[in-house]
C-alpha cells in the first residue's frame, strides 16, 4: 500500500475517527486503517486511496497498577506504556515484538496495531497471547458507529465477546480508538537456560519436557542456527524463568538438573537473559533478508521437527521456533512455490500458516491466511457486513476481495 | 441469581417473559416427535412429560418451563442432525450441558428441543508432549484433571460446580473459578472446537496449535452462552500442577484496610494462586457451620494462597505476612501443612452452604467491581441491606474483582422474594456504575438479561444482536436469553 501524505487523516478525537469513517462511507472511499503504519508490509496491500491514521489519538488514559489495569488510546506507542509499567516494575503479559528491523520501518508500533495484529511475544507459551489480556475495547464501525465491548475489570463476561473478535481483525472489523490490557507484575529477576542439543527433534523434546515441569517456564524456543551476537551456537535451546530471585535460582536449578540428559547446558542471567528473548521476541536470529518473505507457522510443538525437515527440503528455509516449537518463523525465496511448500507443510500438521510479510508481488497473488471452511467463510462475511456493511474499512488487507 | 430452594415458582407464578411460543410448532409436537425418533437413535429422544420434568430448570431453579422435547444425542452427527431438522422446521433449540447454569442459560422454551449433551462423554485423545486433551462437550470439568491428574497434570479453570458442570457448557459461558488470577477463564486455555452451526454443518475451529489465523471465532464463541451455535468437542490445554501449594489467613478490622493490604499484596509484585476476601456476616455464616477457626470480631477477611515448592511457599507467604502485617491485623495464621491449608479453605468452600443455614433462601450474585471500589461498594451494599430489611453476606474474588452478594430472603414470601430481587438489580446496577459489569462468571442468560441495558447503549445492543444474527439469521438458538425482550423484532410473535 503506498498512501500519499495528502490522503492520511489523522483525528485526535474519537469522534473524529468516527466522522471520518462517515465520510468514506458517505463518498464509498475505502480507508486504509493503520496507526503508525510500521505494518504496511504484513500481509496483503490494502486497496485503498486514503488513509486513516490514529496516531494522533494517543495518552494513557487509566494506569491502576493494584487493579492489574491500564488503558490507553489506540494511537499511543507501545514502547510508551511499556515505559509507564516499567515504573510500577510491570509489564505487558504478552511480549509483543518490536519488528522495526523486520519491516524495514524507523517508528514503534502503536497499541492498536499490535492489538490489531493479535501479536505476541515468547511469554505467549504460558502467559496467553495479547487477545487473552484486552479486556476492553472502544471502536468505531464502518458506519462511522463509536461501540465498547468489554470493560476494565478481570473478570467479564457480559454480552457478547467483541474484543476477541476486533483483536486479531487486523483494522477490517473496527478501528480501535482505546484499548484496556490486563497487566503483571514485571518479575523480580529472570534467567535462562541455554541447551546445546542435537537437532530439532531433541531441542523439541526438552522444550517439551521444560514446559511439562512444574517450574513454571516463561519461555521455550529452539535456535537452529543460533545466535551469533549473543555467543549461541546451534542447535540451541533456551528456556526461560522469570519470577521473585529465590524462585528463579530455584527453578533455574531443578530444571538444568531435568534438561542436560538433552545436551550440555549454559545459564544466562539478567542483561544477558533479556537480550536473548529480545532477539527471539523480534525475530532477530531468523536473519530474514528485505527480498526474502518471512511465514508464521502455528502447529502443535511436536509436529514442528517434520514440518521443519518437509520446509528444509522444499527450499533454503531458515527458521526459528518459539512457543515450545509452536511457532515456527520461516525466511526464504518470495516465491509462489516456497509459499506453496509453506502452505502443505502446515495442512499437513493440522496448523495454520501466516504469510506474514513479502513483497507485494507475491502478497498480493496468494492467499495470506489459509481458507476456512465454507460455512465458517460465509459467517465470517455476515459478520463483516454486520460491523462493516460497505467494505471500506482495510480491504483486502486478510483476504483477497475482502 | 441462584435460588436456593426451587419452590418459588408454584408461589409466584412465572417471573421472567419469554418468548410467545409459535403455535405452529406446538400443534406439530407429535409429529415433530416422530421425525426426532426417525433422526436418532430411540432412547435418544424424549416426550413423555414425566421424563421431560427434569429439564424444565436449571441451576435457576426459581425459573420453569417444560421443553416441547428433550434429545440426547451421542455424537457430533447426531447433534447436526437435530440442528439441520430443527432449522429446516424453524424450530427453536435450547443447549444443555449438566443444567448447573447460576443464570438460567439452559431454561427451556415451551417450543424448544433442548440439545443435551451429558452422553457425549469421552475423553478422546490426551497429549502431554503437546500438552492438550481433547474431550467431548459432555465430560465434566472435573473429570478432565481427574483423566490427567495422575500424571501430574490438571486442567485449570474450576467453577465451584465443576463436580457436575460440563465443558460444553464452560466454553459456552466462559466459566472461571477461584484460580482465575493465575490461571485465567476458560477462553484462555482452549485450543480448538468442533463447532456445529444452526444449519448442522460441522466446523472445527482452532486445533491443537496456538492462535487460529483470521478471525478469532474461538474468541467469540467462547462465552456466547448458546447464541451462536453447539460445541461438540473441546482442545482444552492442561498444565503441570505446582509442586504444592498453601494458604494462610489474615482478619482485619475494616473493610478498608483489608482491601489496602490486598492493593498493597498486588502492587508488591505477588500474585497469589488464589486471593478470597468475606465480610463479617460471611466470616460468622461460615464459623458457625464449619468451625474453621475464623475470627469472629474481624470485620473482613483475606484467605491467600500461592503455589510452588515448599520453600517457595514459605518465601511468598513471609512476604505477604510482612505486607499484612502494615495494616494491624486482628489475626494472621499461615497453614504450616495441607491440612491446615484444608481447614482455612472450609469455611469459604462451605460458604454458600453456611448462608443456606441461617437463611431460608439466597439469591447468588455475581457482579466484578474494580478492586479499589470495594470499600465504596461494600459500604452501598450494606445501605441497600438496610432499605430492603434483608440481610446480605458477601465473598469476594479479591484479586480479580468479582464479587458474591448473598441476598438472604424467604421464597414463602412473595414481598421477600420481590425484595431480594431488586436488591440484586440494584447491586449489580452499582457494578455498573462504578466501573465494573453485570457477571463476570456465571454469565447473562435470563436472569440479567434485562439489565443489559444498563450496561449497554442500544447501539451496542443492536451490534451484538447483528453479531449473533450473521451466525443464526432466524433467532433459533437459545432465544430469549442475554439480550432483552424489548425491541427484538426476530422474537416478536
Amino acid at each position: 500500500m503506498s498512501a500519499a501524505l495528502d490522503k492520511v487523516t489523522a483525528p485526535d478525537t474519537e469522534e473524529g475517527v468516527a466522522e471520518a469513517v462517515r465520510a468514506a462511507l458517505a463518498s464509498r472511499e475505502p480507508l486504509a486503517v493503520e496507526g503508525r503504519g510500521t505494518k504496511r508490509a504484513m500481509l496483503r496491500p490494502v486497496q485503498a486511496a486514503r488513509t486513516l491514521s490514529t496516531r494522533a489519538l494517543f495518552g494513557i488514559t487509566l494506569y491502576r497498577p493494584t487493579e492489574l489495569v491500564i488503558s490507553a488510546r489506540a494511537g499511543t506507542p507501545v514502547a510508551e506504556i511499556e515505559a509507564a509499567l516499567a515504573e510500577k516494575n510491570q509489564k505487558l503479559i504478552a511480549e509483543p515484538p518490536d519488528l522495526r528491523a523486520l519491516f524495514g520501518v524507523e517508528e514503534g508500533a502503536t497499541l492498536g496495531g499490535v492489538v490489531g495484529a493479535n501479536l505476541s511475544g515468547p511469554r505467549r507459551i504460558t502467559g496467553g497471547a495479547m487477545r487473552d489480556h484486552v479486556l476492553g475495547i472502544r471502536a468505531v464501525s464502518g458506519e462511522g458507529e463509536v461501540f465498547r465491548s468489554g470493560g476494565r475489570v478481570l473478570k467479564n463476561v457480559t454480552g457478547l465477546d467483541l474484543c476477541k473478535l476486533l483483536t486479531g481483525a487486523h483494522g477490517t472489523l473496527g478501528v480501535l480508538t482505546e484499548v484496556t490490557l490486563k497487566v503483571q507484575p514485571a518479575g523480580e529477576a529472570t534467567g535462562t537456560l541455554a541447551l546445546r542439543v542435537a537437532g530439532l527433534e531433541e531441542g523439541i523434546a526438552a522444550l517439551s519436557a521444560a514446559l511439562g515441569s512444574p517450574f513454571g517456564v516463561s519461555g521455550a524456543a529452539l535456535l537452529p542456527e543460533g545466535h551469533a551476537p549473543l555467543g549461541l551456537d546451534g542447535p540451541v535451546a533456551l528456556v526461560r524463568i522469570e519470577d521473585f530471585a529465590e524462585s528463579v535460582t530455584y527453578r533455574l536449578g531443578q530444571l538444568r538438573a531435568a534438561l542436560s540428559r538433552f545436551g550440555e547446558v549454559s545459564v544466562l542471567e539478567g542483561a544477558p537473559s533479556r537480550a536473548a528473548w529480545r532477539a527471539v521476541r523480534d525475530a532477530v536470529p531468523l536473519g530474514a533478508q528485505p527480498e526474502e518473505a518471512v511465514w508464521r507457522i502455528s502447529v502443535a510443538p511436536s509436529r514442528a521437527p517434520a514440518v521443519s525437515a518437509a520446509l528444509r527440503e522444499a527450499f533454503p528455509a531458515r527458521l526459528l521456533l518459539d512457543w515450545g516449537g509452536g511457532l515456527i518463523w520461516v525466511a526464504g525465496p518470495a516465491t509462489a512455490d516456497s509459499h506453496a511448500a509453506v502452505m502443505k507443510a502446515a495442512a499437513s500438521a493440522g496448523g495454520t500458516f501466516t504469510l506474514f510479510r513479502a513483497p507485494e508481488a507475491l502478497s498480493a497473488a496468494l492467499p495470506v491466511l489459509p481458507e476456512e471452511p465454507a460455512a465458517l467463510a460465509s459467517i465470517g462475511q455476515r459478520v463483516k457486513a454486520v460491523l462493516d456493511p460497505a467494505g471500506i474499512l482495510n480491504p483486502g488487507r486478510m483476504r483477497a476481495g475482502a | 441469581m441462584m435460588l436456593a430452594d426451587g419452590t418459588a415458582q408454584g408461589h409466584f407464578g412465572p417471573m421472567i417473559r419469554l418468548p410467545p411460543p409459535k403455535p405452529e410448532i406446538l400443534a406439530r409436537r407429535d409429529a415433530i416427535l416422530a421425525d426426532l425418533r426417525r433422526l436418532l437413535p430411540e432412547d435418544a429422544v424424549i416426550g413423555e412429560a414425566i421424563r421431560l420434568r427434569p429439564y424444565e430448570t436449571d441451576g435457576l431453579s426459581a425459573y420453569r418451563q417444560m421443553p416441547l422435547a428433550v434429545t440426547l444425542p451421542r455424537t457430533t452427527e447426531e447433534v447436526a442432525a437435530v440442528l439441520r431438522y430443527c432449522h429446516a422446521h424453524g424450530i427453536r433449540v435450547v443447549p444443555r450441558g449438566a443444567g448447573t447454569s447460576l443464570s438460567g442459560g439452559a431454561l427451556p422454551l415451551e417450543d424448544a428441543v433442548v440439545i443435551g449433551l451429558m452422553r457425549m462423554n469421552r475423553i478422546l485423545e490426551v497429549n502431554y508432549a503437546d500438552r492438550y486433551a481433547v474431550v467431548e462437550a459432555g465430560v465434566t470439568n472435573i473429570g478432565i484433571t481427574k483423566a490427567v491428574e495422575g500424571d501430574g497434570f490438571f486442567y485449570a479453570p474450576d467453577p465451584s460446580s465443576q463436580l457436575a458442570c460440563m465443558i460444553g457448557g464452560n466454553v459456552m459461558m466462559n466459566s472461571g473459578g477461584a484460580h482465575c488470577l493465575k490461571y485465567g477463564v476458560t477462553a484462555n486455555n482452549l485450543l480448538g472446537l468442533t463447532f456445529v452451526t444452526i444449519e448442522g454443518e460441522v466446523v472445527r475451529i482452532g486445533g491443537q496449535h496456538l492462535d487460529a489465523a483470521g478471525y478469532d471465532w474461538l474468541g467469540l464463541i467462547t462465552g456466547s452462552e448458546g447464541q451462536l451455535g453447539m460445541v461438540t468437542e473441546v482442545t482444552v490445554r492442561i498444565l503441570r500442577s505446582p509442586e504444592g501449594a498453601r494458604a494462610m489467613l489474615a482478619a482485619f478490622s475494616s473493610v478498608e484496610v483489608a482491601g489496602q493490604a490486598v492493593d498493597a499484596i498486588i502492587g508488591a509484585g505477588v500474585i497469589p494462586v488464589a486471593l478470597e476476601f468475606m465480610d463479617k456476616p460471611c466470616i460468622h455464616a461460615c464459623e458457625a457451620f464449619a468451625h474453621a477457626g475464623y475470627p469472629l470480631d474481624a470485620e473482613a477477611m483475606l484467605i491467600i494462597e500461592v503455589e510452588g515448592s515448599v520453600a517457595e511457599q514459605d518465601m511468598l507467604l513471609n512476604r505477604i505476612k510482612k505486607i499484612c502485617a502494615r495494616f494491624d491485623p486482628i489475626s494472621l495464621k499461615l497453614a504450616e501443612s495441607a491440612e491446615q491449608s484444608l481447614a482455612i479453605w472450609k469455611g469459604r468452600k462451605g460458604a454458600f452452604g453456611a448462608v443456606g443455614r441461617i437463611s431460608p433462601d439466597y439469591l447468588c450474585m455475581d457482579g466484578t467491581i474494580p478492586t479499589g471500589e470495594l470499600p465504596h461498594v461494600l459500604k452501598r451494599i450494606s445501605e441497600m441491606s438496610a432499605h430492603y430489611g434483608l440481610g446480605v453476606a458477601n465473598v469476594f474474588h479479591a484479586g480479580d474483582g468479582n464479587l458474591h452478594p448473598l441476598i438472604m430472603f424467604d421464597a414463602n414470601d412473595a414481598e421477600s422474594f420481590r425484595k431480594a430481587e431488586a436488591f440484586g438489580a440494584d447491586i449489580l446496577k452499582l457494578c455498573v456504575e462504578v466501573g465494573g459489569c453485570l457477571t463476570g462468571e456465571h454469565g447473562v442468560g435470563v436472569e440479567k438479561r434485562d439489565l443489559m441495558v444498563a450496561q449497554f447503549t442500544s447501539s451496542e445492543l443492536a451490534l451484538q444482536r447483528a453479531v449473533k444474527s450473521a451466525f443464526d439469521p432466524g433467532w433459533l438458538l437459545n432465544p430469549a436469553k442475554v439480550f432483552p425482550l424489548e425491541g427484538n423484532e426476530a422474537l416478536a410473535a
